[in-house]
């Protein structure tokens, strides 16, 4: 009994000192919290991804430019739900004056929203939707007409018939639900030569979206081509097509951009992909931030726009801009 | 562990010596338990290809075996932890962080690949040390030291990293060590290779090494090993060292698989790499386990979630299939252990 009270003691001792270091690590520029500048803190899906640093550097960005002091946290992963809402609820709990927030899952955090809607903080929604009506707006890619597009692209690619699948990074997340359905519904409505003959979820892991690549395409020998949802889901393909020696045999359209994409497509593994503009994520949903704490009208959402890439195009001083290594 | 079970094992080695006697009985067990793994195996086989056509070909099978390489080559080393009556949380995100260093020898400071291959490894083996020493010299139970471990080694993958992959683009031959064919002929990744090798290594170390069977005696009775003269810190620390040296090396061999050292991935992991122990037979009390059995409770989930993908199962069920199958292999294993002994070793 002496030596499990003893080890509890540690365990307990070790606890606080990594939840301290936590505290430090998740935040930038935190601290100092009674300054004059006004405080908008986002609390995004993520924060060691390229996708969300790129997000932190348009809020930053955006922060600078009108003068108020931006805080960016998120959770290790972007399955970690739970994290996501001790961070959300921390953020509120430090009375920032506007609040940003990037939903993991669209309804997990509706009671916190309230929270923050009763402490009068405004709240800018960005990346993906809340449901709540608490956001003032949602700064955003319209990932279900992104989604269209990339559907548009893999049925010209295949030439309008054959069997396709789909490789998403989950199905409770709103850029999950929409990056599929938009894909999905182009599809049905518009190419009827085309069958969609799978639909798997691998977390965004690439290891994980590796092996389920791997099994749809030997489950589908008729195969066509694959769509990735986003990062993580689009390499996992890549690397399976590549383990199975089939290069060029399928079509691979991804989504979101990072270095390994970046390489897939200029070695012909990847058709092309959709990219997002994080950067005007950031500063979108800082600006309306800023907007907001000025009484100003912001519209119900903002369109942060998307863009189609490929082999021909990659090099162009606008894809450039947006694509996050 | 109850009293009377104590009480057992403490006369077990002292009415006969320790190693006939767990030989003879341990032996048949140990077979029979094996046997029952491959036979689930093969049973799952022949019903996921008799379910889809498309199961039961070559590279469909060499699919699965990659799959498994990474959670089944941490989860050979995991078994000696396992044995030994621990357990190791800090598999997943400790395998990150080997893979992050592999990147870093390999990238930043541009070592030569042998090198920077050894350098991931000896991650793993630094990384067992610190949990072997405390839990062997600190005495802090496993399950803690391990759950710290798995957020510090988290916490530095992203730190060493910079938070964004790395990539091992330029280093050449890199990716070989996991999609390379080594063997000329046979259509059989270097993922899988090493994953056989490492499973006849690792069995020869538990059944044939000093610190195998010091293992058993530990997870079996860690005071009557003591009292019988077992050193049980030093081959405590040596065990989760040896564990860490697995580690390493699904740490780079994930790392070439991806081409990259992800930070973020790895949570998770080790509780597939458990499970995978768990279906093969080995207890999570220890003093009864076996490294084959391990290799093939990690094919098992492998070929479930495969056929299962094959076959398009929405992937909820998925999940809970494989729920159900660790709960049938520990029943199973239950009732059979049942009929040997009062208790559940």
């Amino acid at each position: 009994m002496r030596k499990h009270a003893r080890g509890l003691g540690v365990a307990a001792a070790a606890m606080l000192l990594l939840a301290a270091c936590g505290d430090d690590g998740g935040t930038s520029g935190d601290g100092d919290g009674g300054g004059d500048r006004p405080q908008i803190a986002l609390v995004s899906k993520g924060f060691q991804h390229q996708f969300w640093q790129a997000v932190r550097q348009g809020a930053e960005q955006a922060g600078e430019e009108f003068d108020v002091e931006v805080t960016f946290e998120g959770p290790d992963s972007e399955s970690e739900v739970a994290q996501q809402i001790d961070m959300l609820q921390s953020a509120i709990d430090r009375g920032p004056d506007a609040l940003g927030f990037a939903a993991l899952d669209s309804q997990a955090a509706t009671p916190l929203m309230e929270d923050a809607a009763s402490r009068e903080i405004p709240v800018i929604a960005f990346d993906s939707g809340v449901d709540s009506d608490v956001p003032l707006t949602t700064a955003a890619t319209d990932n279900r007409a992104a989604a269209a597009l990339a559907a548009e692209k893999m049925v010209e690619l295949i030439g309008g018939e054959g069997e396709v699948a789909l490789v998403v990074h989950d199905q409770t997340s709103v850029t999950g639900v929409e990056r599929r359905d938009g894909f999905v519904e182009y599809i049905e409505e518009n190419a009827p030569g085309v069958e969609i003959v799978d639909i798997q979820y691998g977390g965004g892991d690439h290891l994980e979206s590796t092996n389920l690549a791997t099994a749809i395409i030997q489950g589908n020998p008729n195969l066509a081509g694959i769509y990735g949802a986003n990062e993580g889901s689009a390499i996992g393909v890549v690397n399976a097509v590549n383990e199975l020696g089939m290069a060029g045999e399928l079509v691979i359209v991804g989504f979101d951009s990072g270095q390994a994409q970046i390489d897939a497509i200029r070695n012909g593994v990847m058709a092309g992909a959709i990219t997002q503009n994080p950067i005007a994520i950031g500063y979108e949903t800082v600006k309306a931030a800023v907007q907001a704490l000025d009484g100003e009208e912001l519209p119900e959402t903002i369109d942060t726009g998307f863009l189609w890439y490929d082999a021909t195009n990659i090099d162009d001083e606008e894809i450039q801009a947006v694509l996050y290594e | 562990m109850s009293d009377a079970d104590t009480t057992r094992s403490s006369t077990d080695t002292l009415t006969a010596p320790e190693h006939t006697r767990t030989r003879s009985r341990g032996f048949v067990g140990r077979q029979l338990q094996q046997l029952l793994a491959l036979a689930s195996l093969i049973a799952l086989v022949l019903f996921f290809s008799v379910a889809d056509g498309n199961f039961l070909t070559w590279s469909n099978i060499t699919g699965i075996l990659l799959s498994t390489a990474v959670i089944g080559i941490l989860a050979l080393g995991t078994t000696f932890v396992i044995v030994s009556g621990g357990i190791d949380l800090s598999l997943g995100t400790g395998m990150t962080l080997c893979a992050v260093m592999a990147g870093v020898f390999l990238t930043t400071l541009g070592w030569p690949l042998a090198l920077g291959v050894l350098g991931g490894i000896l991650t793993g083996a630094v990384l067992g040390f610190i949990n072997g020493f405390n839990v062997a010299v600190l005495r802090i139970p496993p399950f803690i030291v391990t759950l710290a471990m798995m957020l510090i080694a988290q916490g530095l993958a992203l730190v060493i990293s910079g938070t964004a992959p790395i990539y091992f683009t330029d280093v050449p031959g890199f990716t070989d060590i996991s999609r390379g064919e080594i063997i000329p002929g046979v259509d059989l990744p270097n993922a899988v290779v090493i994953l056989f090798l490492l499973t006849a290594v690792g069995a020869v170390i538990l059944r044939k090494s000093l610190l195998g069977r010091y293992a058993f005696a530990i997870g079996s009775n860690e005071e009557a090993a003591e009292i019988s003269g077992v050193d049980v810190r030093r081959w405590k620390i040596l065990i989760y060292v040896l564990s860490g040296v697995f580690m390493g090396i699904a740490g780079v061999v994930l790392a070439a698989r991806l081409n990259s050292a992800q930070p973020s991935l790895g949570v998770g992991y080790e509780l597939q790499a458990i499970a995978a122990v768990v279906i093969g037979g080995t207890s999570l009390q220890g003093g009864k386990g076996s490294v084959v059995g391990t290799l093939i409770g990690a094919l098992i989930v492998g070929t479930v979630t495969n056929g299962l993908r094959i076959m398009s199962i929405p992937q909820e069920w998925q999940t809970v299939i494989i729920g159900l199958v660790i709960l049938v292999a520990v029943y199973t294993d239950n009732l059979r252990r049942g009929r040997e002994g009062p208790m559940t070793r």
